[in-house]
């Protein structure tokens, strides 16, 4: 019987043979991500009395949410984790300045096709998008991670999605995601892996790979893959850590739980409605409801490429007075490169409001929503209170949905406008 | 951790993700009790107080969903709740309850059968659940798991393991 690439890299990281869905095994992950929760992983260390690390060499500590600090206890605990870095001799540290971690890694060559990565935040899923196995898990466990080098992991068993066809113009890999979350639901994907394959793979860039890796958390997903192929080989080419990885493939008899097959051509712009992101609707659905905030941020949707999507309907324009438009690139690489592409100041003059780069008001930090309030965003969750107050909105969307809704000041349909 | 939990039903829907269990804002605490303060508030102010009258959760599909924050587990500990039982949990939430010694049971049996203000008998060495008179059963945490849940969370079993030379 063949194997998944859930099953192969969980038997490679444990040195098991023969693993079905089902097994637990302790498996030793390459790297271990803490973000700005590493002073709690630190306090566990310490409340233990442990002062040993298994291998510092496999830490990545990334200091984006509520950065840089907003009040005094953040910047004690941001202290702590920095302290901690310098202490233990911590290579891969990255401060306030750097971005959301999942771009951050990837963009300096942290993940490797066939890692496995564990980190505090539910979308490590994203490191799929090169072919690596990453799940979130909680901030003790990652301190058990960092003194004995393992956990234990179920192998799950996997769904694959076949994607076929091109985008319409105006629809995108947030789109396709937003769909399949609709469809399956919020636990369609609970437990298990999701391998993503078809005709239209080589045509989407790492960048709508890493849109379509993050949401798959959206749908329960426990961990997704996009094979390496041409277009990851030569994202990887610049950034890669020493420049070698053994990239992991499924078997051709490997044995599937579910096939899910998508003809993106199909596809019509999607948002997600209050406050579930499987209550998905088409924008035709929605379109016409007011928007107070517009947010363009997320480890989902913060990318180079998103920012463009947006400053291409904004060119020229400029956004619904009514609007705050809140631009908060994913990283400090997407910044300069959005600097130097010229989008940051098609964005500035249309009316956004440009932020330092890292995780925002998706988490609740800066844009925060009033009673009554809705926001736009192009992020991954849309639950109740998340940006502010418990009687404000959320809806999601793509970049392109998103930046029509800001011209207009209420939602729209991008096509026609691109 | 007592190997039998007893006591009165708080149910829930489907999909209670962990931004409505404790919201990010007060992430910046870790203690049991501090979180408490806030547990569940976006369903109403009155919600952190309320839930303290009961001693087990009652969740339908999905558990804990959402962001993989600890404290969500550790927000329900601080309320003094007992246990959750869900028709289903999402996964890391299901992990984080084990490494913060708070009892999970999934059983969507009982999920259908009881209500809100019900008493339940949970035996976590059986594998047990009784409700009016009835008993359902659910799977066991992995052996291999269960010392973490025994020992009151992954904190205690890291100190007895790492003392043990482990």
């Amino acid at each position: 019987m063949g194997m998944t690439i859930a099953e192969k890299i969980l038997a490679t990281k444990s040195g098991t043979a023969g693993l079905k869905p089902g097994d637990i095994v302790d498996a030793y992950p390459d790297l271990v991500m803490s973000h700005t929760a590493t002073w709690r992983s630190v306090s566990v260390m310490r409340r233990i009395g442990a002062t040993k690390l298994f291998d510092p060499k496999r830490l990545a500590i990334v200091l984006d949410h509520v950065s840089p600090a907003k009040t005094e206890k953040y910047a004690a605990d941001q202290q702590t984790s920095r302290s901690f870095a310098r202490e233990y001799g911590i290579e891969k540290f990255y401060d306030v300045d750097a971005g959301i971690a999942h771009l951050v890694l990837m963009e300096h060559g942290h993940v490797r096709p066939g890692d496995l990565i564990v980190g505090t935040d539910s979308h490590c899923t994203i490191y799929g998008a090169l072919g690596a196995f990453g799940t979130g898990i909680g901030y003790t466990e990652v301190t058990s991670v960092w003194l004995t080098g393992k956990l234990w992991m179920k192998v799950p068993t996997t769904v694959r999605f076949t994607l076929g066809g091109t985008f319409s113009a105006a629809v995108s890999a947030k789109d396709l995601m937003l769909h399949l979350i609709g469809m399956l639901g919020a636990e369609g994907c609970g437990y298990r892996s999701a391998e993503f394959y078809g005709d239209a793979l080589p045509h989407m860039s790492v960048s709508e790979r890493m849109t379509v890796a993050n949401l798959a958390m959206e749908m329960g997903a426990k961990c997704v893959f996009v094979p390496p192929d041409a277009r990851t080989w030569e994202y990887l080419e610049s950034r890669l850590e020493g420049g070698r990885c053994a990239p992991v493939y499924a078997d051709h008899d490997a044995s599937y739980e579910r096939d899910v097959a998508v003809d993106l051509s199909s596809l019509e712009p999607m948002v997600a409605c209050p406050h579930q992101v499987e209550n998905v609707k088409p924008v035709t659905e929605v379109a016409g409801t007011r928007i107070d905030q517009a947010f363009l941020g997320s480890c989902a949707n913060a990318k180079h490429e998103d920012l463009e999507v947006a400053a291409r309907i904004l060119a020229g324009r400029r956004i619904d007075p009514r609007v705050r438009l809140i631009v908060t690139p994913g990283s400090r690489q997407i910044l300069l490169e959005a600097m130097r592409s010229g989008v940051l100041q098609t964005l500035i003059e249309s009316g956004a409001l440009v932020t330092n780069p890292g995780c925002g008001a998706c988490a609740g930090d800066g844009g925060m929503l009033a009673d009554g309030e809705v926001s736009l965003s192009t992020a991954n969750r849309n639950f109740l209170g998340r940006m502010g107050s418990r009687k404000s909105s959320i809806y999601l969307s793509s970049p392109a949905t998103l930046a029509a809704s800001a011209l207009r000041g209420v939602i729209t349909d991008p096509r026609g406008l691109i | 951790m007592q190997s039998i939990i007893e006591g009165r039903l708080f149910k829930l829907g489907d999909n209670l993700n962990s931004d409505i269990i404790i919201p990010g804002r007060y992430l910046i605490h870790i203690e049991p009790a501090e979180l408490a303060k806030h547990a569940f508030e976006m369903l109403g102010e009155e919600f952190p107080a309320k839930l303290q009258g009961y001693d087990i959760l009652l969740a339908g599909r999905n558990f804990g969903c959402g962001s993989a924050r600890e404290q969500a587990a550790t927000a329900i500990k601080g309320l003094g709740i007992k246990a959750v039982v869900a028709a289903s949990f999402a996964r890391t939430f299901y992990r984080n309850a084990i490494n913060d010694g708070l009892p999970i049971v999934e059983c969507p049996e009982v999920y259908e059968a009881a209500h809100e203000g019900d008493t339940v008998r949970i035996s976590l060495a059986e594998g047990r659940l009784e409700h009016a008179g009835k008993a359902y059963g659910f799977p066991q945490i992995p052996p291999s798991v269960r010392r973490i849940l025994e020992l009151g969370g992954l904190a205690n079993y890291l100190k007895a393991t790492l003392q043990g030379g482990g």
